[in-house]
């Protein structure tokens, strides 16, 4: 076990991939010399050359658009989008290209590239630099998204998005870049637990609270503030947001007979929305309330002074909880 | 002469700027309209290979795929195809340049480029399979080192430009060809993609077929200077051929894969050329088109001019002809009984190929229609009947 932050496990991984396969390439904005804005790439142009970690012209659509073409030459590009804001010049690529084309070429050419996305507010940055877009991508069938919410999982999620056949969208929760965790660098991409798979993070019998990504350790402070106040929460990381592991959801919701999802991204047409259906649908019978949804606002991402009215924080979850549960709540007596 | 570093000889920009799609400046020709050959002091060098067997084969190339284009025409207002992309006048463009290519060489194409997919060794069948609706694709890229055709306009010039790199990495000499038309220009991805391929100096080359049409929009609402031009703005070397003179593009593809197999970086061709037909079987250009336009053109048909320079030559002989009616003729007939005999998708091919490893989501819906589908005696029948309410 080592202690390592976020970044640093990321790094690591990244680093075991370029040892595993030759194939592996990195490629991004300010990647290579100064090793990434947030320095998740520090070392790795030094330690692996120019060709195999490559500072790319200011182009989004070109860095996954030439990752593309590497793909057809049978590399594995990993992609950095510095920023969450940044990803839109390259939706096309993305959708119509990356997702599309082993489906288009009836299995002939695969696209295992790994798209790299820093996400989630929370840093006191300006517009374009806190934004939630994973729902635009888990709505894109032939892509694989999944979050990541510890250094463990930073490092192991990364390794095994990039042995992945298949394109995925690797979000990484920018505000908790610097938080430190123990690191097991056995836990290769051969490691038991998939990427697709959601995790139990603690076990309760009272609501099923459904999180991913930055909100996850949100959540875990939301279910202990819970807890003295005699409430059991089962907090769940979903880590994997397409497909999502609904097996994992169904059988903790048939348990506690109510759920609450919470996400930064805006509300409409979000991961909420879906998970909510999906779980009304296999566990209607099985629930005690309507699944209850936290989310970020359906508003463009907020100046930064506001941005904590905006994010889902401890004090908003467990109103949450407390509507799952009929208990008072800021909406009590409020019909629909 | 255009092979200099910027691809623009002589004192020609104020002209250019007068008359940006005109004729004449820099405009690399080694055949007439009338199919005189005549000398170029560095072009020449290029295609002194070719001998008259050679030209008569191009003649047949070029012949051949116009009856594919024509075939493949009827076979849309048959109805036996959704639509099809007509190539019909840039039959030179595509074959001088298709078959100036290596085996080892990667061609990323637009829709129209059915011409270069059939000096790649195509099955036929295989062009229609997308056109049909039978696939989302008609060949494995891997067999012929062509990818399927891009829809989206000008994406493909990225995916060149990748593959590029990796061949860089690789250590090979052979090159990626992308083709687009002159509307693709004015597209980011295309804009890009030179960028990125001049700043890693990478092996590709940038085939512009300027049609003169994208769609109903003229190329001059695209760009107030001649497309070759663009490419000294991202320090890249251009070209401006005869597009229907199949050995001047023979002669440039020729150069810049020359160029881009010693290391020496990517290089813009924009080819000439005049899109005589439709944009697709759904389009009607007497909306939009000058028919005057389309005669001045026909007058600089590409087949026409090959048959000149081979008459000339004395080698159009009856046989020849016949020879190559004959082959033409074989080909579209292939080409039709495959169309009419491609098998029909099942149902459940919808959810092939989606991911290339479990997923699911997906798993759950394939398994969910797959017993709707089990209700009804004869699956296929009745979902055929539900979509025609």
């Amino acid at each position: 076990m080592t202690q390592m932050t976020f970044a640093r496990a990321i790094n690591a991984g990244l680093r075991k991939s370029l040892e595993n396969d030759p194939k592996v390439v990195l490629m991004g904005e300010d990647i290579g010399t100064l090793g990434g804005v947030f320095r998740v790439t520090d070392g790795l142009q030094k330690d692996f050359g120019t060709h195999r970690v490559v500072d790319t012209p200011l182009a989004e659509s070109a860095i996954v658009g030439t990752a593309v073409g590497l793909a057809y030459r049978g590399y594995r590009p990993v992609v950095e989008i510095q920023f969450d804001g940044f990803i839109y010049p390259a939706f096309d690529q993305i959708v119509s290209q990356v997702a599309k084309l082993h489906y288009r070429t009836r299995g002939a050419v695969k696209m295992p590239i790994t798209i790299r996305v820093p996400f989630g507010g929370g840093i006191g940055s300006p517009e374009h630099h806190s934004e939630s877009p994973e729902a635009y991508f888990t709505h894109t069938s032939g892509l694989r998204v999944v979050t990541v919410s510890s250094p463990q999982d930073a490092y192991t999620v990364i390794q095994q998005a990039i042995a992945c056949d298949d394109p995925v969208l690797y979000f990484e929760p920018k505000r908790r870049y610097h938080d430190k965790g123990d690191v097991d660098e056995s836990l290769d991409h051969t490691s038991p637990m998939s990427m697709g798979e959601a995790r139990v993070l603690t076990q309760g019998t009272d609501v099923t609270l459904v999180a991913y990504g930055p909100l996850v350790k949100t959540a875990l402070d939301a279910a202990s503030a819970a807890a003295d106040e005699g409430v059991s929460i089962e907090v769940i990381d979903l880590r994997s947001l397409a497909p999502v592991d609904y097996e994992t959801v169904v059988a903790s919701v048939r348990r506690t007979g109510r759920l609450v999802i919470t996400h930064e991204a805006a509300q409409s047409g979000g991961l909420g929305a879906e998970v909510a259906a999906s779980i009304t649908e296999r566990c209607f019978y099985h629930l005690e309330a309507a699944p209850v949804r936290v989310t970020g606002f359906d508003i463009p991402y907020p100046y930064s002074k506001l941005e904590m009215h905006h994010l889902p924080g401890l004090d908003r979850i467990l109103d949450g909880v407390d509507r799952a549960l009929g208990r008072p709540n800021s909406l009590s007596g409020l019909e629909g | 002469m255009s092979t200099d570093e910027t691809g623009q000889g002589g004192p020609a920009a104020p002209d250019s700027a007068r008359h940006p799609h005109g004729q004449g400046r820099d405009l690399v020709q080694l055949v007439t309209p009338s199919g005189e050959r005549i000398s170029h002091p560095e072009f020449d060098y290029w295609v002194r290979d070719v001998t008259d067997e050679q030209l008569c084969s191009l003649y047949e190339d070029m012949t051949v795929i116009r009856r594919i284009d024509v075939e493949a025409t009827a076979l849309q207002r048959q109805g036996e195809l959704g639509l099809w992309p007509p190539l019909l006048g840039q039959e030179a463009a595509q074959i001088g340049s298709g078959r100036a290519l290596r085996t080892d060489d990667f061609v990323f194409s637009s829709y129209r480029e059915n011409g270069v997919a059939y000096c790649r060794g195509v099955d036929l069948t295989d062009i229609l399979r997308v056109w049909r609706g039978t696939a989302s694709s008609g060949w494995d890229p891997y067999t012929i080192n062509m990818a399927t055709p891009q829809i989206i306009i000008g994406a493909q010039t990225l995916h060149a430009t990748g593959y590029a790199m990796g061949i860089q990495n690789d250590g090979a000499d052979s090159v990626a060809v992308t083709y687009f038309g002159d509307g693709a220009t004015s597209e980011g991805d295309v804009n890009e993609a030179m960028v990125f391929a001049a700043s890693f100096q990478v092996p590709v080359v940038f085939f512009c077929t300027n049609n003169h049409w994208a769609i109903s929009e003229p190329v001059r609402l695209q760009s107030h200077i001649q497309l070759a031009d663009r490419a000294a703005g991202f320090g890249i070397p251009s070209l401006r051929v005869d597009g229907n003179d199949v050995l001047a593009v023979m002669a440039a593809t020729r150069v810049a894969l020359d160029r881009a197999r010693r290391g020496g970086g990517p290089t813009f061709i924009e080819a000439v050329s005049y899109r005589m037909g439709p944009h697709t079987t759904a389009d009607d250009p007497t909306r939009y088109r000058d028919a005057n336009e389309l005669e001045d053109w026909a007058a600089r048909d590409p087949i026409s001019r090959i048959a000149a320079l081979l008459e000339r030559k004395g080698l159009l002989t009856e046989e020849l002809q016949q020879q190559v009616k004959d082959k033409a003729d074989a080909v579209a007939r292939e080409m039709r009984a495959g169309c009419t005999t491609m098998p029909a998708p099942e149902p459940l091919d919808v959810f092939r190929n989606v991911y290339s490893t479990p997923n699911s989501w997906l798993d759950r819906q394939q398994d969910h229609y797959a017993r709707y589908l089990a209700t009804f005696g004869d699956p296929a029948g009745a979902v055929a009947e539900e979509g025609a309410r």
